[in-house]
C-alpha cells in the first residue's frame, strides 16, 4: 500500500465530504419544490411536462397511491424495454444489425435496469443496438434513480410530518429528481467523460488494422451521454461488457476518480437533505458518519488484501510489494492504468453504493478483497447506498437499531421524535426477510439444483456447470449473482455465465423482490411515520446523533449482516482464504 | 385552598433508593412457588399454547424432529447416538427452562391471588329497602345502586361510595396495611371497596358494582395475570425476534445446499446432519430474549404489585416508562400535609417577646399541626414554656368559618390570631388600628410562599407569625433526577400564583399550576397530550376523575372515590402520591430489561458461529478449525457446548428478568452507553469462556 | 387506478423521449462539435488507413514490439468482448495460465531474472488495456533492443520518454501505452527488411 494509494482514497473522500453539504442543500429546494438557481430554466418545461401528462403537481399522494404509482410505472416501462429489446431487429440506431433477444434474457434485463440493478448477462457490444442501449436503458437509468430519490424523499417526509395522510407525489418527485438533478449533472458529465475520451458517436464499428497487421473491430456508439447517468443514478450497467474498465467507458485516472465521485455524490448529499428536511443537522451527519466508518472499514479492507496479493502469484514469480514503476499486489483483472489503490476503492464505492458498474474483476480479487463488494452489498448496499435506496435503507436499519437499543432507555423507543412501534419493526423486519430470503433462497437452490435433458432452463446437468471456477470460488460466484441482484447492484463475480434462462429468470426475479419487496414495506413505514405526531426531545431521549449512536448504527448494520450470511460466507470467501 | 389530608408518609431519604422493595416483595425463589413452576413447565409445553411464543415453538419443533430421529437411530443403532442423545436433552431443556422462567414470573402473581381469594368469603348485606326498612340478601345478589348498611364488625358486601354516615374501616385485605382508615360520606373519603370491614360505627353505602366486577375480583384477575395482554412493546419485540427467528431459519436451512455443495466440490466429509442443523439454528434463533419475553412482563407487573400499587393493565406500567410530564399535587406529594410557624416578626412597639407570648397562649388549645408549631416555636425560640392554662381563667375560641379566626380569653386579655383580613376587621371593630408595616409583613409572607397568620390582643396588632409549607426532604434531588432523566414535574396547587411560584422554587419542579380547578387540571393534561407528550397524575377526588382518565398513567389513591378508581389506570393502595415517581422507575425498568436482554440474545449468536461453523465442516474444511478461536476440542463437544450454553443462559438470566435490570435514574444517553457496554459488548464477549469452560467440563466428564 | 395508468403510461413516453433521445442525441451533437477526436475513439489514422484506438490496447507477439499484458477479451484484444479472465484468486487455471505465461515470458527475455512486475503477465480487466506498467516495459529492453539492432540505452530513453506520470501528479499509476511506444519505435528505429 502506497502513500500515493492512499492519498487518493484521502482525496476521494475529502471531496465527498465537501460536496455533501451543497450538493444535500440543492436537493433540497429541488425536492420541497422551491426556488433555486435552475427554476428559471426549468420551470416552464417542469410545467410543460405536468401539463401534457396530466399531473396536478398540488395534490400529494397518501403512501398507497404513491406506492401504486411506482408500480405502474415501473410496469409501463419495463414493458417497454422488454418489447424494444424483443423487437430491436425491426428498430433504428442498429448498425450492427443484432437480432431480437431472446424472450428470458429480455425479462432479465427489463427486470434489471426498471430495479436499477443494471445486471448484464451478455455482452453488451454484440447483443444490443445503440437504440435500446440509448432510449431503452439510458432511460432508465434515469427513471429508476429518480424513483429511489422520490422515495427516500418520501420516507424522509414521513419523519418531517406530523398528523399528515400524504408523503408527497410521485410523479411529481420523479420529474423534478430526472429534470433538475439527473439531467443537468449528466449533461456536464457526459461532456467531461467525452473530452477526457469516453466516445459518443452513432456510427458503425470500425474496423482497424493493428501494427501486427491484424484486424481488430473497435466498437464505437453513444456511450459518453450513457456512462454519465450509469454512475449518477448508480446503475452501473455498462454500454460494453467490461463496464468502467472499458478504456472507451473510463479511459484515465481522471476520469475514473469523476466516476467515483458520481457515485456518491448524490447519495452522500441525501444525508444531507435529510438532515435538512427533519431540521436538524446532527441527524444527517450522523448518517453520514455511520456511513463514512463502513465504507473507510471496506477501503481499508480491500486496499490490503488486494495490495497483499495471493501466494499463487509469489509461487508464480510475481512481485506483490509496490514500486514506483509498478502496482505489485493482485493485478489479475484490474487496470494498469488504475491500480491496486483505484481498483479496491471503486469495487467498496460500487458495492456501497448499488451502482455495480465495475472497474477491475471482482471475481479476480483475493478471497477477502472480494468479500468486501459482496459483503457491502450483503448489508443492504447502506453506505451512501443508491440513489435514495442508501438513505431508506439505513433509516430502515436506523429504525431497527433504535428499536432494538432504545428500549434499554427506558422508553418507547422514538427516532428523530417519531415512535417506533409494531408497524414500523413489522415492515423494517420485512425488508431485512426479503433481502435475506431472495439471496440464501435463490443461491441455495442454483448451487444444488440438475437439469433434466432438454430442458428449457438450462443446459442439462447442474446449474454450477455455468462456473468458471470451482470450490469455495465458485460458491461465492453464485452467493455474488443473487446478492448482487437483490441488492440492485448489477455487478458481478463475472466468471457466472449467466445467460441461460434459468439464471435470466431467478436472477431477474431476485432484482424484482429486492427492489420493491423492500420499497413498499419502507413506503408503508412512511406513511404510518407522516400520521404520528412528534415526541418532544427531552433528556429522555435516545440521542440519536453523536458517535454512541453511530456506533451502534454500525454495529446492528454489521451485525444482522455478519449473523445472516456467515454461514454461507464461511464456505465461499472465507474458507477460500484460508485454503489460499 | 382545598387540604387534602395524605396519610403518613414516608420522607424518601435524599439518596432516594427508588425501587426499594414494596410491603408485598417475596423472596426470589420461593419453595412452593419453584415446585408450581416445575410442573407448569411441562404443561407448558403443549403446542397449542407454545405457538404463541414464536421463538420457543421453533426450539420445540426442533425438538421434536429430534426425538423423530433419535429414535430413527436407536433402531438402527447408528453411531453417534450418544451425542445425538445429549443434544436432544438440552434441546428439550431449552424448551423447559423458557418455560420455567414464565411459570415462576405467573407463579408469583398466583400465589397471591390465592391469598386474596381466601379473603373473599360470602357476605350477607342488609339492603335498605324504600321506606326504610332493610332486608338480608346475600352479597352476591347485590346489584349497581343498591343502598346497603354496615354496622361495626360487619364486612362490607361491594364496592360503593358512602352516602351516609362515618365509620373506620379495616383495608388490610386490600392494602395489607392494618391500620384503620376513616370513610365518610360526601367529600374524597367516600370509597369503600368490597371484602373490607367497618370496625366503628356505621354507614351506608351506595353500591357502584355488580357481582364478580368488583375491585377484589379485579385485582385478583390482574395479579393472577389471566387476562394478560401483551403490551405495545412486547408485541413489536415478539414481531422482531420472530423476524430474526425466520431470517435465522433460512441462514441454516440454506447451509444444508451450500453444504452439499461444498462436499461435491471438495469430494471429502460429510453433509452436517439434520440434528447439528438444528442444534445450530436453536442456537442462534434468540432463544434467550423468546424465553425470558413473558417473564419480564409478568415480573414487571408483579414489580409494581409489590409497591402496593395495582395496575389496571400492563400497557399502563410501560407507558408510565415513557411519560413525559408527571403532574403532581403539591399538599402531600411535595410539600408536607401541613405548615410550620418559622418566624414571628413584630408591630411596631411591640417586642418579639411579647408576640411570642401571645402567639404561643393562642395557639395552646389548637391541636392542628401549625398551631402545635407555634407553640413550638414560641418555646425554642424564645424559652416559653408550655404553661398550664388550668389555673387561669382561660376561654378557648375556636376556629370557625365565620370569624377566620381562633384564640384565647385569659385573665381579661382577648388573644386571637388569623388570616390578615379576619383581624383587621376585628381590630378596627374595636377601634384599634392596624399598622401598615404589619400589612406590608404580610404581603412579603405571601410573596414568599407562606401564609401569614396576624396575632392580636384587644385592639392592639401584636405581629404576625410567618407559617411556611414545608417541601419533602429530598423532592428536590428527586426531582433534578427526573429532570435528567427527561421528564418534567408540573405541581398542582391552589395557592395563588404567587405562593406556588415560591413553593415551586423551593421544591425545583419545573413549572406549577396554581389555584387549579380540576378543569384545568385536565386542560393543561390535553394541552401537553397535543404536543406529544405523556403524562401521569395522581388524583383520589370525584372531580380528579376525567383528569384521571385523560391522563396516560392515572394513578388514583385508594382512599379516594371509586369515580375516582374507575377513571385511572392504576390504584395505589397506600394512597401515596409520591409513588407516582416509583412507578415511573418501574416501568422504565420494565423496557430496560427487554431491551437489554434482546440485545444481549443477539449479541451471544456471535461466538456460537465460532463454536458451530468450525465443527460443522471439519472434514471438508479442516482449514476452517482456525475459526476455532476457543480451541474446543471436538467437533461434537463444540456443538453440544454451544447448544448448552443457550440454554443454561436462560435459566441464568431468570433472577435478572424476575427483578429486572438495575436502574438508575440517568440521561437516555448515559443509561445506552451503559447497558451497551454490559449487554452488547457483553453480550459478545460473555459467550466464548462460557462455551469454553462447558468444553472443558464435557471433556472431563467424558461426555463428548 | 385507470388515471394512475394512463399517467404512466405518458410519463414513460415522455421521459423517454427526453432522456432516451433527446438528451443523448443533443450529447452526440455536442460532442461531435467540441471533441470530435475523443468522440470517434481517438482513433490512430496512418497512411488513410485506422490503425487503432490509443486507449485501447492491440495483441504484439512479435519480439520488436513491446507486448501488452494477457488479454482475455476474445481470442485476445477482441474490442467487441471486453472482458476479464474471472479466474479466482486460487483458481487451478489461473495457476496453469500464470506459469505457462511466466515460462514464455522468461524464454522470449532470457536477460530477465528476478519477480515479474505484478501487471505483466497477468490479465486486464479490460482485456483491452493499452498500458503496461513503467517496469513492465523496462523488462522487454533488452529484448526489442536486440530485435531492432540498437543498444538498450536508446530503447531506455525511448521508453523513459513514452512513461505518462500520473494524471494530475496524484491520480492513478504510471504507465506506459504500448501502441504509442511501439509506433515511437517503428519512427525511431524502423525495422530493417
Amino acid at each position: 500500500m502506497t502513500l500515493n494509494g492512499w492519498l487518493q482514497i484521502a482525496l476521494f473522500f475529502g471531496l465527498i465530504l465537501a460536496c455533501t453539504k451543497p450538493m444535500g442543500l440543492f436537493m433540497t429546494t429541488v425536492m420541497e419544490g422551491r426556488k433555486n438557481w435552475l427554476t428559471r430554466a426549468l420551470s416552464p418545461l417542469e410545467r410543460f411536462l405536468y401539463r401534457i401528462c396530466g399531473i396536478d403537481s398540488t395534490v400529494e399522494q397518501r403512501w398507497t397511491q404513491y406506492a401504486v404509482s411506482l408500480l405502474m410505472f415501473s410496469l409501463v416501462s419495463a414493458l417497454l424495454l422488454y418489447l424494444m429489446q424483443r423487437m430491436q431487429q425491426m428498430l433504428p440506431f442498429n448498425p450492427q444489425h443484432f437480432g431480437a433477444m431472446t424472450p428470458d434474457l429480455s425479462f432479465n434485463n427489463a427486470a434489471s435496469f426498471v430495479t436499477n440493478t443494471n445486471w448484464q448477462a451478455y455482452t453488451p457490444e454484440a447483443t444490443m443496438s445503440y437504440l435500446v442501449q440509448m432510449t431503452g436503458l439510458t432511460m432508465h437509468n434515469f427513471a429508476s434513480a429518480a424513483a429511489g430519490l422520490g422515495i427516500a424523499l418520501a420516507l424522509v417526509r414521513g419523519f418531517a410530518r406530523q398528523s399528515a395522510d400524504t408523503i408527497g407525489n410521485f410523479w411529481v418527485d420523479l420529474i423534478r429528481a430526472t429534470l433538475y438533478i439527473l439531467l443537468p449533472l449528466s449533461i456536464v458529465g457526459a461532456l467531461f467523460l467525452c473530452s477526457q475520451g469516453v466516445i459518443q458517436n452513432l456510427h458503425p464499428y470500425t474496423v482497424a488494422t493493428t501494427l501486427e497487421g491484424a484486424k481488430q473491430t473497435i466498437g464505437q456508439g453513444p456511450v459518453a451521454s450513457q456512462e454519465a447517468i450509469k454512475m449518477i443514478g448508480t446503475n452501473g450497467g455498462g454500454f460494453f461488457n467490461a463496464n468502467s474498465a472499458h478504456p472507451f467507458e473510463n479511459p484515465t485516472p481522471l476520469t475514473n476518480f469523476v466516476e467515483m465521485f458520481f457515485i456518491f455524490l448524490i447519495p452522500a448529499g441525501l444525508t444531507y437533505t435529510f438532515g435538512k428536511m427533519i431540521r436538524d443537522m446532527r441527524q444527517g451527519w450522523a448518517l453520514f458518519a455511520a456511513m463514512s466508518v463502513l465504507f473507510l472499514a471496506g477501503v481499508v479492507t480491500a486496499y490490503h488484501f488486494e495490495q497483499s496479493g495471493t501466494p499463487l502469484l509469489a509461487r508464480n514469480g510475481i512481485e506483490l510489494a509496490a514500486t514506483d514503476a509498478q502496482s505489485g499486489g493482485n493485478m489479475e483483472g484490474k487496470e494498469t492504468r488504475f491500480g491496486i489503490a483505484n481498483s479496491a476503492l471503486f469495487a467498496t464505492a460500487t458495492t456501497d453504493a448499488s451502482c455495480g458498474a465495475v472497474n477491475a474483476m471482482h471475481d479476480s480479487f483475493t478471497p477477502l478483497g472480494g468479500l468486501v463488494p459482496l459483503f457491502n452489498i450483503e448489508l443492504g448496499e447502506v453506505v451512501f447506498g443508491g440513489v435514495g435506496a442508501g438513505l431508506y435503507g439505513m433509516l430502515m436499519f436506523a429504525i431497527l437499531a433504535v428499536f432494538i437499543a432504545g428500549l434499554m432507555v427506558g422508553r418507547t423507543p422514538e427516532y428523530l421524535g417519531k415512535k417506533i412501534e409494531q408497524k414500523e419493526v413489522k415492515m423494517a423486519m420485512l425488508a431485512l426477510l426479503v433481502l435475506a430470503s431472495s439471496i440464501l433462497l435463490f443461491s441455495g437452490t442454483t448451487s444444488v439444483i440438475q437439469f433434466a435433458k432438454n430442458s428449457y432452463w438450462n443446459a442439462p446437468g447442474p446449474a454450477i456447470a455455468s462456473l468458471t471456477n470451482s470450490g469455495p470460488h465458485g460458491l461465492s460466484e453464485i452467493l455474488y449473482a443473487y446478492t448482487s441482484a437483490t441488492g440492485n447492484n448489477g455487478s458481478a463475480f463475472a466468471g457466472l455465465n449467466a445467460n441461460t434462462p434459468w439464471f435470466n429468470i431467478t436472477i431477474g426475479l431476485a432484482a424484482l423482490v429486492g427492489r420493491f419487496l423492500m420499497i413498499i414495506p419502507l413506503l408503508a413505514v412512511a406513511g404510518s411515520l407522516a400520521k404520528k405526531r412528534q415526541v418532544p426531545v427531552s433528556a429522555g431521549t435516545f440521542p440519536t446523533h453523536g458517535p454512541l449512536f453511530v456506533s451502534l448504527l454500525v454495529g446492528v448494520v454489521v451485525i444482522v449482516g455478519a449473523l445472516t450470511f456467515f454461514p454461507a460466507l464461511s464456505l465461499g470467501p472465507i474458507v477460500e482464504h484460508l485454503l489460499m | 385552598m382545598p387540604t387534602l389530608v395524605a396519610p403518613e408518609i414516608e420522607t424518601p431519604a435524599a439518596d432516594a433508593q427508588f425501587l426499594a422493595k414494596g410491603k408485598r416483595a417475596r423472596k426470589l425463589f420461593d419453595a412452593a412457588i419453584v415446585r408450581r413452576a416445575l410442573t407448569d413447565s411441562f404443561v407448558k409445553l403443549n403446542p397449542a399454547t407454545l405457538y404463541k411464543n414464536p421463538v420457543m415453538f421453533v426450539v420445540e419443533v426442533g425438538a421434536a424432529v429430534t426425538t423423530i430421529l433419535l429414535i430413527r437411530d436407536a433402531v438402527q443403532k447408528t453411531s453417534g447416538f450418544g451425542f445425538d442423545l445429549q443434544i436432544w436433552l438440552w434441546l428439550w431443556f431449552t424448551v423447559l427452562f423458557a418455560n420455567f422462567a414464565e411459570a415462576m414470573a405467573e407463579g408469583r402473581g398466583k400465589a397471591q391471588a390465592d391469598n386474596l381469594r381466601k379473603t373473599k368469603t360470602e357476605s350477607m348485606a342488609r339492603r335498605l329497602l324504600s321506606g326504610g326498612a332493610t332486608e338480608t340478601v346475600p352479597a352476591s345478589m347485590l346489584r349497581k345502586n343498591d343502598i346497603v348498611l354496615c354496622n361495626a364488625g360487619e364486612t362490607i358486601p361491594g364496592d360503593g361510595d358512602v352516602v351516609e354516615g362515618i365509620a373506620s374501616v379495616d383495608e388490610s385485605v386490600i392494602t395489607g396495611e392494618s391500620a384503620p382508615v376513616i370513610r365518610e360520606s360526601g367529600g374524597d373519603r367516600s370509597g369503600v371497596t368490597g371484602g373490607t370491614k367497618v370496625l366503628s360505627d356505621w354507614v351506608k353505602i351506595k353500591i357502584v358494582s355488580n357481582p364478580g366486577e368488583t375491585f377484589l375480583d379485579r385485582m385478583i384477575a390482574l395479579v393472577e395475570g389471566a387476562q394478560r395482554q401483551k403490551t405495545p412493546n412486547e408485541i413489536a419485540l415478539n414481531i422482531m425476534i420472530a423476524g430474526l427467528t425466520l431470517i435465522f431459519l433460512l441462514a441454516v436451512v440454506t447451509l444444508a445446499p451450500f453444504a452439499s455443495y461444498s462436499v461435491t466440490s471438495v469430494g471429502s466429509g460429510y453433509m452436517p446432519s439434520i440434528i447439528v442443523l438444528v442444534s445450530l439454528l436453536v442456537c442462534l434463533i434468540p432463544t434467550t430474549i423468546g424465553g425470558l419475553l413473558s417473564a419480564i412482563g409478568i415480573a414487571g407487573m408483579d414489580r409494581v404489585m409489590q409497591h402496593n400499587v395495582l395496575a389496571m393493565s400492563g400497557k399502563a406500567v410501560e407507558a408510565a416508562g415513557d411519560v413525559n410530564t408527571l403532574l403532581l399535587d403539591k399538599t402531600g406529594t411535595i410539600t408536607l400535609g401541613n405548615r410550620e410557624a418559622v418566624e414571628f416578626i413584630c408591630a411596631e412597639g411591640v417586642s418579639e417577646a411579647e408576640l411570642a407570648d401571645g402567639a404561643q397562649l393562642s395557639s395552646l388549645a389548637d391541636e392542628t399541626p401549625e398551631g402545635r408549631s407555634i407553640v413550638v416555636l414560641a418555646k425554642q425560640k424564645y424559652g416559653l414554656r408550655g404553661r398550664e392554662v388550668a389555673d387561669h381563667e382561660a376561654t378557648f375560641i375556636p376556629f370557625s368559618a365565620q370569624t377566620r379566626m381562633s384564640g384565647v380569653d385569659l385573665d381579661g386579655r382577648r388573644i386571637r390570631k388569623g388570616a390578615t383580613d379576619s383581624v383587621r376587621q376585628y381590630v378596627e371593630h374595636q377601634g384599634g388600628r392596624f399598622p401598615s408595616q404589619v400589612l406590608e409583613a404580610t404581603e412579603k409572607i405571601s410573596r414568599s410562599g407562606g401564609t401569614p397568620l396576624v396575632v392580636s390582643e384587644d385592639s392592639r396588632v401584636l405581629g404576625v407569625i410567618h407559617l411556611k409549607d414545608i417541601v419533602k426532604g429530598g423532592m428536590k434531588e428527586r426531582f433534578a433526577q427526573m429532570r435528567v432523566m427527561g421528564i418534567r414535574t408540573v405541581m398542582i396547587t391552589g395557592d395563588n400564583p404567587l405562593t406556588a411560584a415560591a413553593i415551586a422554587a423551593e421544591a425545583g419542579v419545573d413549572d406549577f399550576l396554581a389555584q387549579a380547578t380540576p378543569k384545568d387540571k385536565l386542560d393543561l393534561i390535553k394541552k401537553e397530550q397535543s404536543s406529544g407528550r405523556l403524562v401521569a397524575m395522581t388524583g383520589d377526588g370525584t372531580n380528579d376523575a376525567p383528569a384521571l382518565a385523560q391522563a396516560d398513567v392515572g394513578v388514583a389513591m385508594n382512599t379516594g372515590t371509586m369515580a375516582a378508581k374507575e377513571a385511572g389506570n392504576m390504584v395505589d393502595l397506600d394512597s401515596n402520591p409520591t409513588k407516582l415517581i416509583e412507578i415511573v422507575a418501574i416501568g422504565k425498568q420494565l423496557l430496560i430489561t427487554r431491551g437489554s436482554l434482546t440485545t444481549f440474545s443477539i449479541a451471544n449468536d456471535v461466538a456460537k458461529y465460532f463454536a458451530i461453523i468450525p465443527a460443522m465442516f471439519q472434514l471438508t474444511y479442516p482449514a476452517l478449525g482456525r475459526l476455532n478461536i476457543m480451541h474446543l476440542h471436538s467437533p461434537q463437544s463444540a456443538i453440544l457446548a454451544a447448544v448448552i450454553f443457550n440454554a443454561l443462559i436462560i435459566i441464568a438470566l431468570v433472577p435478572l428478568a424476575l427483578r429486572g435490570v438495575r436502574y438508575r435514574p440517568l440521561s437516555a444517553g448515559a443509561l445506552l452507553r451503559r447497558n451497551l457496554l454490559i449487554y452488547g459488548l457483553g453480550g459478545i464477549v460473555a459467550p466464548f469462556p462460557g462455551i469454553w469452560a462447558i468444553d472443558r467440563l464435557l471433556g472431563l466428564a467424558g461426555l463428548a | 387506478m385507470l388515471q394512475q395508468i394512463k399517467t404512466a403510461v405518458l410519463i414513460t413516453i415522455v421521459l423517454t423521449v427526453l432522456t432516451g433521445i433527446i438528451y443523448p442525441l443533443a450529447i452526440t451533437a455536442l460532442s461531435q462539435v467540441l471533441f470530435p477526436s475523443q468522440a470517434n475513439g481517438s482513433l490512430i489514422v496512418s497512411n488513410g488507413k485506422v490503425i487503432g484506438s490509443e486507449l485501447l490496447g492491440q495483441n504484439f507477439a512479435k519480439p520488436e514490439y513491446f507486448h501488452p499484458r494477457p488479454s482475455a477479451a476474445g481470442t485476445g484484444y477482441e474490442a467487441t468482448s471486453s472482458g476479464g479472465s474471472n479466474l479466482g484468486p486460487t483458481s487451478p487455471d489461473l495457476s496453469k495460465r500464470l506459469g505457462a505465461d511466466a515460462a514464455a515470458f522468461h524464454k522470449d527475455n532470457p536477460q530477465q531474472t528476478g519477480p515479474l512486475p505484478s501487471d505483466l503477465i497477468t490479465a486486464s480487466a479490460s482485456g483491452l488495456d493499452p498500458d503496461i506498467s513503467p517496469a513492465s516495459a523496462r523488462v522487454q529492453i533488452a529484448r526489442v533492443a536486440q530485435a531492432r539492432g540498437i543498444s538498450p540505452q536508446q530503447m531506455e530513453s525511448l521508453v523513459g520518454a513514452d512513461v505518462q506520470g500520473r494524471q494530475l501528479g496524484i491520480l492513478g499509476e504510471p504507465r506506459v501505452n504500448v501502441l504509442k511506444l511501439n509506433l515511437d519505435i517503428d519512427r525511431q528505429y524502423p525495422l530493417k527488411r
